[in-house]
């Protein structure tokens, strides 16, 4: 693309958004910081389960639709453990590690037997999702389960400037959901796991001939993607209150956050996730009935313009 | 370009391998019967033969059964088993035709479905007076499929600048996508209550939404859509079709628009789902946003699987087991618990019949067929597939 291109299209698309902008300011300047805070606390959410779901994609071509069923499942056991011990932090663990295990056991005894045949396991996770929910709706009822943040991260932070106050818990996301990438970026470029999961991504094959168990790799991969989507399940469980349903609108959440940011890259699943929980949070407070077009709106630009995602590489 | 992406390349079709093993069981069934024909050297006219070369008797059968079913069977078993199977069925076959020949499994058909059935509602007669334009019905349902079609196509547009599973996620986010589009919006869809009291119309003094006449009718389209894509993809464009399913690369080698195949292949599917969607709201007598929610959108995919792709007769299989399931887990299991059985009987085709009933059949057929059989189909093959 020549440089006037690149400018007029930053223009044609970023210009719109600058005079919002500049007029939502002017306009009530809470209002809008307010919500650009909710729209990024969101996204930080977002990424944490949607950094999961590129992750396993990334490596083994394998969309998990279960990805939001592990979601939920992660909320209710954390949900579960927080209501008997009253602690959130371990909480935080059982939701990790019961959806890890979850996920390690759909990728050991079913995915390790189909490989390559996208279509496939595709349809497996959306049978999966579908048993999961209903076992889920079964065990723990149609009604809406709130977790209560912890002590700590209870009630508001007062005298911020412009906002006055916004709640502890929703800002603590965002250096939690930022944490997160990081580690998860140390995690992948500094270890030596990680660098086989690079590896994988980039040629199972050759990986695989230079002798590495590429199917213990796999399994980790999987394991720490669905440790992700049910790490996310507890955290949102305090933010969005879990009920069945949910499910659904964090796979939909995470469909969109992957292919606006690209698949199988972390840095364009925290993009997409930004552009996403932003453009949601916005919808919502500016031009309620129309939200969701706005995340179709931008699902379209993306696909137009940039078919395999903002930071796609070719497969 | 990287050896890796050579080898990914060569081997697009590796995931499609087991297709044609399948198909030459499949069309064992086509090539069973080579009785001589009566016809040969005789002046009987030219479509007597035609017929006799491609009916056989369990096509009369199916057709004869499916004719005098209403008759047989009491109205909740015409309308709420027949009628809302061949329904269904019409819009799964649109999933068929795109998965199974196009080898674009879309989440959105049921949306198409629903836009039409959305349409319907509201150029024609509902509940809601203040949104329904209340148009005659010959307006209303040409003008509704019509959009489903342009749609269809602008949905087909968007999802094949990508591949294979990609498709699958970019149709399930625009069909929730659209889902809460309705939802949401009170204007035109009516939000969560949706369209209600949308009756199929009395024509030539039959009012086709009673049990006898909605079969017929459902019967009728049915049929039309299943030959529609019997022909289809014994077209140019239809083989073409398949040969981009098993190799784009290839096909664009050769020549071919790979983008235009498929793209038009989704206008054909939308126009099957259309007709079916207009179908399933007059049966429902309503259109919620619960009707293209995702439930429903991995519903059709359920019927489409289980009953097998390789075949347009596979939806309707699919359906009626879909259908049957739903009416009678209750008496089984308790009624909220359809979705387990439903999703645990989808997981057990998906994990261990991955062509659905058909493919189940097809199995069966060759376990108990002997080797002799076997070798003539093999040498019958190129034969069958001209």
């Amino acid at each position: 693309m020549s440089r006037f291109w690149k400018w007029f299209w930053w223009i044609v698309i970023g210009g719109p958004i600058a005079v919002f902008a500049v007029w939502a300011v002017a306009d009530n300047t809470r209002l809008f910081f307010v919500t650009l805070l909710n729209g990024l606390t969101l996204a930080s959410l977002y990424f944490i389960v949607a950094a999961g779901f590129t992750l396993v994609f990334g490596l083994m071509r394998n969309v998990n639709l279960a990805h939001g069923s592990l979601y939920l499942l992660g909320g209710y056991l954390g949900y579960v453990v927080a209501e008997h011990t009253g602690w959130w932090l371990p909480a935080l663990a059982v939701g990790f590690v019961a959806a890890a295990i979850v996920g390690l056991a759909m990728q050991v005894s079913i995915f390790r037997f189909m490989q390559g045949e996208d279509l496939r396991q595709t349809m497996v996770t959306i049978g999966l999702s579908i048993v999961i929910a209903d076992i889920l709706l079964w065990v723990f009822g149609g009604m809406v389960h709130q977790l209560s943040p912890p002590a700590w991260l209870d009630g508001p932070l007062r005298g911020l400037p412009v906002i006055n106050a916004y709640s502890t818990y929703r800002l603590a996301l965002l250096p939690l959901g930022i944490a997160i990438g990081v580690l998860l970026w140390l995690f992948l470029n500094r270890t030596r796991v990680g660098m086989l999961i690079r590896a994988g991504v980039d040629d199972r094959a050759m990986l695989s001939a230079s002798g590495v168990n590429v199917n213990l790799v796999f399994a980790i991969t999987f394991a720490i993607g669905a440790g992700l989507a049910g790490f996310g399940g507890v955290v949102g469980a305090v933010e969005l209150s879990m009920v069945p349903g949910e499910d659904v609108r964090l796979l939909l959440a995470s469909l969109v956050v992957v292919i606006v940011g690209g698949m199988g890259s972390v840095v364009g699943a925290a993009i997409g996730a930004a552009i996403l929980g932003v453009a949601e949070t916005f919808g919502l407070a500016y031009a309620p009935t129309y939200s969701v077009v706005f995340t179709f709106v931008i699902l379209v630009l993306v696909l137009a313009f940039r078919p395999r995602g903002i930071l796609g590489r070719p497969a | 370009m990287s050896a890796a992406q050579w080898r990914k390349a060569m081997n697009t079709g590796a995931a499609t391998q087991a297709w044609p093993r399948q198909r030459r069981v499949a069309t064992a069934t086509v090539a069973t019967a080579p009785a001589p024909s009566p016809y040969a050297g005789s002046d009987a006219p030219a479509w007597l033969e035609w017929l006799w070369e491609r009916v056989a008797a369990r096509h009369v059968f199916v057709l004869a059964f499916l004719v005098i079913y209403p008759l047989l069977a009491t109205p909740f078993f015409t309308f709420q088993i027949g009628a809302q199977s061949l329904a269904l069925g019409l819009i799964a076959l649109s999933l068929t035709f795109l998965g199974g020949y196009g080898g674009m499994i879309s989440l959105a058909q049921m949306t198409v479905a629903g836009i039409a059935g959305y349409m319907v509602a509201i150029f024609g007669v509902s509940g809601t007076a203040e949104i329904s334009l209340g148009w005659p019905w010959w307006v209303v349902v040409p003008l509704a499929i019509v959009i489903a079609v342009v749609c269809a196509t602008f949905i087909g547009w968007l999802s094949v600048r990508t591949e294979g599973i990609y498709t699958i996620m970019i149709t399930l986010a625009i069909g929730v996508a659209f889902h809460y589009l309705a939802l949401q919006n009170y204007s035109v869809f009516n939000g969560f209550q949706g369209l209600q009291k949308v009756y199929a119309p009395t024509v030539l003094g039959v009012n086709w939404g009673e049990p006898l006449p909605f079969y017929y009718l459902a019967l009728f389209w049915s049929l039309a859509g299943y030959f529609l894509v019997k022909y289809l993809i014994r077209t140019p464009f239809g083989i073409a079709l398949q040969g981009i399913r098993d190799n784009p690369r290839r096909m664009n080698a050769l020549g071919f628009n790979v983008t235009a195949h498929r793209v038009a292949a989704y206008a054909v599917a939308g126009l099957i789902a259309a007709v079916g969607g207009v179908l399933f709201v007059w049966y429902n007598a309503l259109i919620t946003p619960g009707s293209v929610g995702t439930y429903w959108l991995i519903n059709i995919l359920i019927i489409a699987v289980l009953g097998g792709m390789r075949h347009p007769i596979g939806p309707f299989l699919g359906a009626i087991v879909f259908v049957l399931v739903q009416n009678f887990a209750i008496d089984v299991f308790a009624r909220e618990r359809f979705n387990l059985v439903i999703g645990g009987v989808f997981l057990a085709i998906v994990l261990f019949s991955p062509d659905g009933l058909l493919g189940l059949w097809a199995r069966l057929r060759a376990r108990f067929e002997n080797a002799d059989a076997r070798s003539r189909i093999s040498t019958q093959r190129p034969a069958s597939r001209a």
